[in-house]
């Protein structure tokens, strides 16, 4: 099966802590099309993070597969050169406090077989990108929280990754900086055209941005109860039909 | 009540504790409260210095233990913290080498002289022996400490931007990660090592030490406290420098 518009995919992956005896999801299959802006919603503690870490291929799956760019099962490093196939943006941003905010951006850069000037050309552009280009020699401490979230998405698509990988990314901040950087966080997607893989349990959230929402629930073991993709009418919260897709969105968590 | 003091008026209030100090010395021996063959007075201790450094000896004292206490700083520091950090990222080792830690531990510098003379004679390499025995485990400790308090967050962010090879991990996040106990245990250090200079030196390799005993077998008093504040003085000395390279190294800490 090689498809060149899929990005990534699990075939009938599980993944258990203790070797199977307990699953904390079971049966997930799913294709990433390249472009797709991708949610996946569920009720905290369910798996979600743990699904993303295997798609990311921190954690290896108890069972089935995951396919890498093209999906061919089990092929999931294709590294071109200056690049990584996937990156990863951390619900607390996950700064090196030891690292100005421009070395922080380039942590993925290293080991590339890049140059310093270019690492930083790389880097500044990418900051730019989530409109931080001023605070390059600050230290993290010195951002909010808003701005640490910035660079931590900026580092992962300064090494222009074929998935970004969101964990709640926008979990711990406060409504006024969250909204904000969801608007910015679409924008920046629709600049760049990545593949983008949104894990969150904010149904709002999840319809304002993605064009794809997969709900995973159930529990022990958790599965994916239902795919939705939004209309445009559908993500505008101004509308009837984002309330009712949000009542539909709720009962399937519920389920 | 916790009052925060300007950094001027403590440097002063310093100073004068001192000056208290060293002026209620001076008088309890003028006044005949301490035997002044036991004690030596303050104002004595100038001549006395005079003398040393007229005959050479002073210079010679401090130029041979600076020589054990730097190689033996270097060596023992080194070791320690390169063992403590492996130690520390390595279950493996760590459970091997648990057994000789516990072991080893509780036996003082001064316990290792007889070896010291053994092995390498009345020289150098015996002095600084003992010094980098005694600086090791402080090192050993603070690296360990430090590494196996590292956020094993950092570790999963390494992996997932490439950089979960071991290598890798010691260089971008162990290493800086620990720097602040590394550096802590380097400073706990440097005043150790001052303290075993005179353990390593007891047995007769000239330096500071050396000329210490000799003095007190003398009962040369005034020339034993010439040499217990150039020792302090010392210590001052590397302490301060030592906080210039802290500064620099910690830059990136409130």
């Amino acid at each position: 099966m090689t498809d060149a518009t899929c990005v990534a995919s699990l075939e009938q992956a599980g993944f258990s802590h203790d070797g199977g005896a307990h699953f904390v999801f079971r049966h997930v299959s799913l294709t990433l099309t390249r472009g797709e802006f991708v949610a996946v919603l569920g009720p905290s503690g369910v798996g979600k993070s743990t699904l993303l870490r295997v798609l990311m291929g921190l954690v290896q799956p108890t069972e089935g597969q995951v396919g890498g760019v093209a999906c061919a099962a089990g092929a999931v490093a294709s590294q071109a050169p200056g690049r990584r196939s996937r990156a990863m943006v951390f619900q607390d941003a996950r700064l090196l406090p030891w690292r100005s905010v421009l070395r922080n951006v380039e942590f993925g850069l290293e080991g590339l077989g890049l140059n310093r000037a270019e690492r930083d050309r790389r880097a500044r552009e990418a900051l730019r990108l989530v409109g931080l280009e001023q605070e390059g020699g600050r230290w993290p401490r010195r951002l909010s929280g808003g701005q640490r979230q910035r660079v931590g998405v900026a580092r992962a698509l300064t090494v222009d990754p074929d998935l970004l990988l969101m964990d709640e990314p926008f979990g711990a901040l406060d409504a006024i900086t969250r909204t904000g950087l969801q608007d910015e966080l679409r924008r920046i997607w629709q600049q760049t055209g990545k593949t983008v893989l949104f894990v969150t349990h904010d149904i709002e959230e999840a319809l304002r941005l993605a064009t794809r929402i997969i709900v995973l629930a159930g529990g022990s073991p958790a599965h994916i109860v239902g795919e939705i993709e939004p209309t445009e009418a559908q993500r505008n919260p101004e509308t009837q039909d984002f309330a009712q897709c949000a009542a539909q969105l709720r009962a399937l968590i519920a389920h | 009540m916790k009052e925060r003091l300007s950094s001027r008026l403590r440097l002063g209030l310093g100073i004068f504790g001192l000056a208290v100090f060293f002026g209620s010395w001076q008088a309890a021996v003028r006044l005949g409260w301490l035997p002044g063959n036991m004690v030596p007075a303050p104002l004595d201790l100038g001549p006395a210095w005079l003398a040393e450094v007229r005959g050479g000896f002073w210079q010679q004292a401090i130029q041979d233990s600076l020589g054990h206490y730097c190689l033996g700083l270097l060596i023992g520091s080194t070791l320690g913290t390169g063992v403590g950090l492996l130690c520390g990222m390595n279950r493996i080792l760590d459970s091997l080498l648990e057994g000789v830690v516990r072991l080893l531990r509780p036996v003082p510098g001064l316990a290792w002289v007889p070896f010291a003379i053994l092995w390498f004679g009345l020289s150098t390499a015996g002095a600084t022996f003992v010094i980098a025995i005694s600086v090791f485990w402080i090192n050993f400790y603070a690296a360990y400490g430090a590494v196996r308090g590292v956020d094993p967050e950092f570790f999963e962010l390494a992996a997932a931007f490439g950089h979960g090879g071991f290598m890798a991990r010691l260089l971008k996040v162990v290493l800086p990660a620990s720097m602040p106990g590394i550096l802590a245990g380097l400073r706990t250090g440097l005043g150790q090592g001052w303290m075993s200079v005179v353990a390593a030196e007891l047995f007769g390799v000239p330096g500071i030490g050396a000329r210490m005993m000799q003095a007190s077998s003398l009962l040369a008093t005034d020339v034993v406290v010439v040499y217990m504040l150039t020792m302090a003085l010392l210590y001052a000395i590397t302490d301060f420098l030592f906080g210039f390279v802290r500064g620099y190294l910690l830059k990136w800490q409130p």
